[in-house]
């Protein structure tokens, strides 16, 4: 069972998040970042049906060069090896060119799974996994809470509001997983040691036969046009109680619809 | 918190370190508050810890161990402190319990026990003092004697550190003639009949850390658990505590660094007199001197180390580390409660838990008169 695990480096999820002032991309230089934390559970996932099954599990991820703090923190976890898609021409990729870009890497590994993070802290769109699955013509199964391996059959348990359904496809298939579904480990000291001497691959545009025109900032089907900061928070209001205190704060949520 | 400016020899040791506060920031901080008002023993931690590799950092790869030398080690063990000293100085009880076996048991020993004391599945417990022989350690009175092929040992340990939670207990116990060179060392299982430990102590500070005196009734702990020769146990002990009293030393810097940075938060937010109490002087020196004394007491103990580490002989250094870090953790605590005022004498800020915390490190592992002494004695009687 070969798993690939497609990683996200994110501005720390507790940083003030920004967006560069003159193209109006996210701005990646000015903060810490970190694994996205939903792909640490992704990881994890893989791990254990590696130990179960056996076969390679390999890291996926483009990011500029700073990405390769992620990649490597994703193989000290445990992880057999990596690709990492860097390309100064990826700068300002959407969501429809990155799932292109990567569907390209993707076309270059052998697998029967494809796991992620079921959304990323910095775009929370949650659409990597159903773009991937329709440009690789494959089955997706997305908001995994479990995930069963058996022969050539993938099973998830998909978490929905009321409980979860049981979905079911053939391999090779994509997975995305919700943080319900395990605990992920911390690297150790010997992984951090180990992870360094382990194989990682770059990949330019070239290397991996993407077309540098249909990604990047200037073909970008949706782009930035303008965004202003959050207003600063308003003074609140204060009610005195003169004895009627309590129905005016229900009045107050009442008139903000909090109940 | 800002992370602290460190000097690390290696690549690797920069690695540790940021791992290290990973696991603080996510396994230690969130926990500390709850299990220190509890009084409850966070042993899930230590799990946690030893699959990190974080319980075997000061010892040989070929053992087992993380392979590095007491400089990177001391530091991680600060910023363990840093977030909660109880689970630091149980790392640092539990390194020193591994290092009777690593240094002085046979090779057999060493394959049987070590790789798992190393790697944090068995918990360690160091029983030297006892009710009447505490700073003059050679006066100890608990008796082993040999019956066939185990010894029977009776007695009562005090003041172990995870008694009631270890899986092993280093006991020194007399074997033959009075003063230190009677003494003996064992390592008894924590399910050997006959050894049962007390409830534990009702601290002061350091809850979450179990302290408890540990009862050896006809307890047989075989033969082939005895770690050196008889007679060698008093000089196990005391090598041994001088790579404890340098674990005492980096927990107390964390200590009062993490006081350091509670104060410095504070001051900065609290507004009196229509400005932060940061900005009046009198408070801003107040910080600056903790600052500098907790920086010294940083560069004192790494001094000490990196001489350990060079194989230079270093026990007055490590004696002076753990005095002056542990005065400095008093010091820099008790300014801290100051600088929080009120705020800082109640429960719901950490001030006043780090002063309770400080002092016992002024007492263990040597009280700080102990440590004055050795000072003394290497400067007179050289």
């Amino acid at each position: 069972m070969n798993i690939v695990v497609l990683v996200k480096q994110v501005p720390d999820t507790w940083a003030e998040r920004k967006l560069d002032a003159t193209d109006k991309t996210l701005d990646r230089a000015s903060v810490d970042v970190v694994m996205n934390e939903i792909d640490e559970y992704a990881v994890e996932e893989a791990l254990r049906i590696q130990a179960d099954q056996g076969g390679e599990v390999t890291i996926v991820s483009m990011a500029p060069d700073r990405g390769v703090e992620t990649i490597r923190k994703a193989l000290s976890m445990g992880a057999d090896k990596a690709v990492h898609l860097s390309d100064p021409a990826l700068h300002g990729s959407d969501a429809v060119q990155t799932s292109y870009a990567l569907a390209k890497v993707l076309g270059t590994l052998e697998y029967d799974l494809v796991i992620a993070g079921s959304e990323a802290t910095d775009s929370r769109m949650a659409i990597m996994t159903p773009l991937l699955a329709e440009r690789l013509g494959q089955p997706q199964l997305s908001g995994a809470r479990k995930v069963t391996v058996d022969g050539g059959t993938v099973r998830i348990e998909r978490q929905t509001d009321n409980g979860y359904d049981v979905v079911e496809a053939s391999t090779p298939a994509i997975v995305s997983v919700v943080e319900k579904i395990n605990e992920p480990r911390y690297p150790s000291f010997k992984g951090i040691m180990a992870a360094k001497k382990k194989p990682l691959t770059t990949l330019t545009l070239a290397d991996a036969g993407i077309e540098a025109d249909r990604v990047g900032l200037a073909s970008a089907p949706s782009q930035v046009v303008e965004f202003s900061n959050k207003p600063p928070r308003q003074a609140g209001q204060i009610v005195k109680d003169e004895g009627d205190g309590g129905v005016k704060v229900a009045e107050y949520l009442a008139s903000q619809k909090l109940v | 918190m800002p992370a602290v400016l460190r000097s690390l020899p290696t690549p690797e040791a920069a690695d540790l370190l940021e791992l290290t506060r990973d696991l603080v920031d996510r396994e230690l901080a969130p926990r500390v508050a709850a299990f220190e008002a509890a009084g409850e023993f966070p042993r899930e931690v230590f799990r946690t810890l030893g699959k990190a590799g974080l319980l075997g950092l000061a010892y040989p790869e070929e053992q087992g161990g993380g392979g590095q030398p007491y400089e990177v080690y001391l530091q991680v063990l600060e910023e363990l402190a840093r977030g909660w000293s109880a689970v630091a100085v149980g790392v640092s009880v539990h390194t020193l319990s591994c290092f009777p076996v690593a240094q002085f048991g046979t090779p057999q020993q060493q394959e049987r026990w070590l790789p798992d004391m190393l790697g944090g599945e068995l918990l360690g417990a160091y029983c030297l003092s006892e009710s009447h022989s505490g700073s003059d350690a050679a006066a100890l009175s608990t008796r082993a004697v040999r019956d066939g092929d185990a010894y029977l040992v009776n007695g009562t340990k005090a003041w172990v550190t995870h008694g009631g939670h270890a899986d092993f207990y280093n006991l020194m116990v007399r074997t033959g003639q009075a003063g230190p060179k009677g003494i003996s060392c064992l390592l008894a299982a924590a399910d050997t009949p006959g050894l049962q430990p007390l409830p534990p102590e009702k601290k002061m500070g350091m809850r979450s850390s179990p302290t408890a005196s540990v009862l050896l009734e006809d307890a047989r702990v075989p033969a082939d658990r005895l770690l050196a020769a008889e007679g060698e146990g008093f000089t196990i002990a005391m090598s041994a505590l001088d790579g404890g009293r340098l674990g005492i030393a980096a927990c107390a810097v964390g200590v009062a660094q993490a006081a350091l940075d509670v104060a410095v938060d504070y001051a900065r937010e609290r507004r009196q007199f229509g400005q932060v109490i940061a900005d009046f002087q009198g408070l801003s020196f107040l910080l600056a001197d903790m600052a500098t004394q907790v920086e010294a007491a940083r560069a004192l103990y790494l001094s000490a180390a990196r001489r350990r580490d060079a194989g230079q002989p270093y026990g007055p250094q490590a004696s002076m580390a753990k005095l002056f870090c542990t005065d400095t953790a008093m010091r820099v605590t008790t300014d801290a409660v100051q600088v929080l005022g009120g705020y800082g004498y109640v429960e719901d800020f950490p001030a006043e838990r780090f002063l309770r915390e400080a002092k016992i490190m002024q007492i263990f592992e040597g009280t700080n008169q102990v440590q004055r002494l050795v000072i003394g004695r290497s400067l007179t009687r050289p």
